[in-house]
């Protein structure tokens, strides 16, 4: 859907979901996911439906995606740096995990 | 309409108001809501969503009893809300917590609960005491500093926001008139109907009228002879990020909503009529979340705001009719949504009736008389 109106000069490597790819230094990471064809970068925790960079300026929150394991960042307001790990999300954020792990089901305070 | 007298003015539109008004459409009244705009002190945008009974009516047990039929009133007003306009007000009933992070907290919350249920008249219910064996059951990732906690299974929650929406809909779609920008100046009587002048609008007429206007309710309650003497009490509330539901039930200060957002609140201020947030109060509230479930430290907050709360002095509701102006009611509380299914199914018809009951009867303002009344003789 975009395309790049000068030709890219410093290309830098980055991964997005696990997979290398080159993407221009300088760039936002909404940026950076646009030129790549990445339209979507989430889903939407309620709905589940997609979501990508809208505003570009820190206004909109469609842009959120994971960067160096960090969930919800604002893609547009974050330049790529080398060996950045992107992530797309996926519904609400997995942060807790942790705290479902070896929850106890089926009982009530009744009961213990 | 060939008369042109309303059955019924309700002065203001948030959860108190929008509740009676909803009662008494569907008591077949003709119903006008004046209410103010969106730059209105508006508790009901800023409330933190409870429908709670445990703790409540230390010193008025009839509070209690309210706040226990309201809650168990609830799901059939989220069905009669439902049926009417499609709106799920995502009601969970499922019991809550409160947590104590000390031992010195845990003596306290025991010695409440314990004071509360022995009062004469108290209608008893189970709130039981958890060690922090038995809160891991429920909460696996609370923090080294949870002590425990208590838990009763009347209480709940639900989306405020979506309850808000819901009552401007049921009221409207049953034939209410709603008056947005509509703030009421004064009030004075025509023969037997009140006239309502608003600011930068016609005057309305109406047989009855209900002040539900939240803090603008003491100055309105002496034009009707009545005594409504409620302050602001500032909340104020932090929003984090959604997260996947790891809450199944909410603690009184700490609840995750049905879309997944993150609440912490409970802050009790005296600011006048300032709403803003503060940093050291969002510190407090960050600090306790934090401490009660240490994984919360790497969530994200994405909002902060205060509401004021409508306080009367001794924190209970207000529920009177004007004894020298017949069809003049007013009710205030600061507990919108606990208390709205109440205030639909049971406040309404008692005010339609023109008699507020029995049940009603010690939360009439007489309580705060008596009160200065007794300090005179000390």
């Amino acid at each position: 859907m975009f395309r790049r109106a000068c030709p890219s000069r410093h290309l830098i490597q980055v991964t997005v979901d696990a997979e290398t790819v080159n993407v221009e230094a300088g760039d936002t990471v909404a940026a950076a996911l646009l030129a790549l064809g990445k339209d979507a970068c989430r889903t939407t925790p309620v709905t589940g439906s997609p979501r990508g960079p809208y505003c570009m300026m820190g206004v909109c929150f469609d842009c959120l995606v994971r960067i160096d394991g960090k969930a919800n960042q604002q893609g547009c307001m974050v330049l790529v740096k080398p060996g950045m790990r992107i992530e797309l999300q996926h519904g609400a954020n997995a942060l807790v995990d942790v705290l479902s792990a070896g929850r106890v089901r089926g009982t009530s305070p009744g009961n213990c | 309409m060939t008369d042109d007298a309303f059955d019924f003015a309700i002065v203001g539109g948030g959860l108190v108001g929008l509740a009676i008004a909803y009662g008494l459409v569907r008591g077949n009244q003709r119903v006008v809501i004046l209410d103010e705009g969106d730059n209105a002190l508006r508790a009901s945008r800023g409330n933190f969503g409870l429908v709670w009974v445990q703790g409540k009516g230390q010193g008025l047990p009839a509070y209690s009893s309210w706040t226990q039929l309201s809650a168990r009133l609830w799901p059939e007003f989220a069905q009669m809300l439902r049926d009417d306009t499609g709106v799920d007000v995502a009601l969970e009933q499922k019991g809550g917590f409160q947590i104590c992070l000390s031992e010195a907290e845990m003596r306290v919350r025991v010695d409440a609960v314990r004071q509360l249920m022995i009062q004469p008249g108290f209608e008893t219910y189970e709130i039981r005491t958890l060690d922090r064996h038995q809160l891991q059951g429920y909460y696996p990732g609370i923090g080294p500093g949870v002590v425990g906690g208590s838990y009763s299974a009347l209480d709940g929650h639900l989306n405020p926001l979506k309850l808000f929406w819901a009552l401007h809909l049921a009221t409207q779609e049953r034939g209410a008139a709603y008056r947005p920008n509509a703030p009421v100046t004064r009030i004075t009587r025509d023969a037997s109907r009140f006239v309502l002048a608003c600011k930068e609008s016609k005057a309305v007429l109406a047989q009855r009228v209900v002040l539900a206007a939240g803090l603008d309710n003491a100055r309105l309650a002496p034009m009707l002879d009545m005594d409504l003497p409620v302050r602001p009490q500032r909340g104020q509330i932090l929003v984090l990020e959604r997260l996947r539901r790891f809450m199944d039930r909410p603690i009184v200060n700490l609840r995750q909503t049905d879309e997944g957002t993150v609440l912490i609140g409970d802050s009790q201020e005296e600011a006048g009529l300032d709403d803003r947030t503060s940093t050291t109060i969002a510190a407090t509230l960050a600090d306790r979340a934090v401490r009660t479930f240490p994984v919360l430290a790497n969530a994200r907050v994405v909002r902060t705001w205060g509401a004021l709360r409508v306080m009367s002095p001794d924190g209970f509701p207000i529920y009177d009719r004007s004894r020298t102006q017949p069809g003049a009611f007013g009710a205030t509380c600061h507990s919108g949504v606990t208390l709205a299914a109440a205030h639909a199914l049971a406040l309404a018809p008692r005010v339609i009736a023109g008699d507020l009951g029995d049940m009603l009867a010690p939360f009439a303002p007489a309580r705060f008389q008596s009160a200065r009344r007794s300090m005179e003789y000390v």
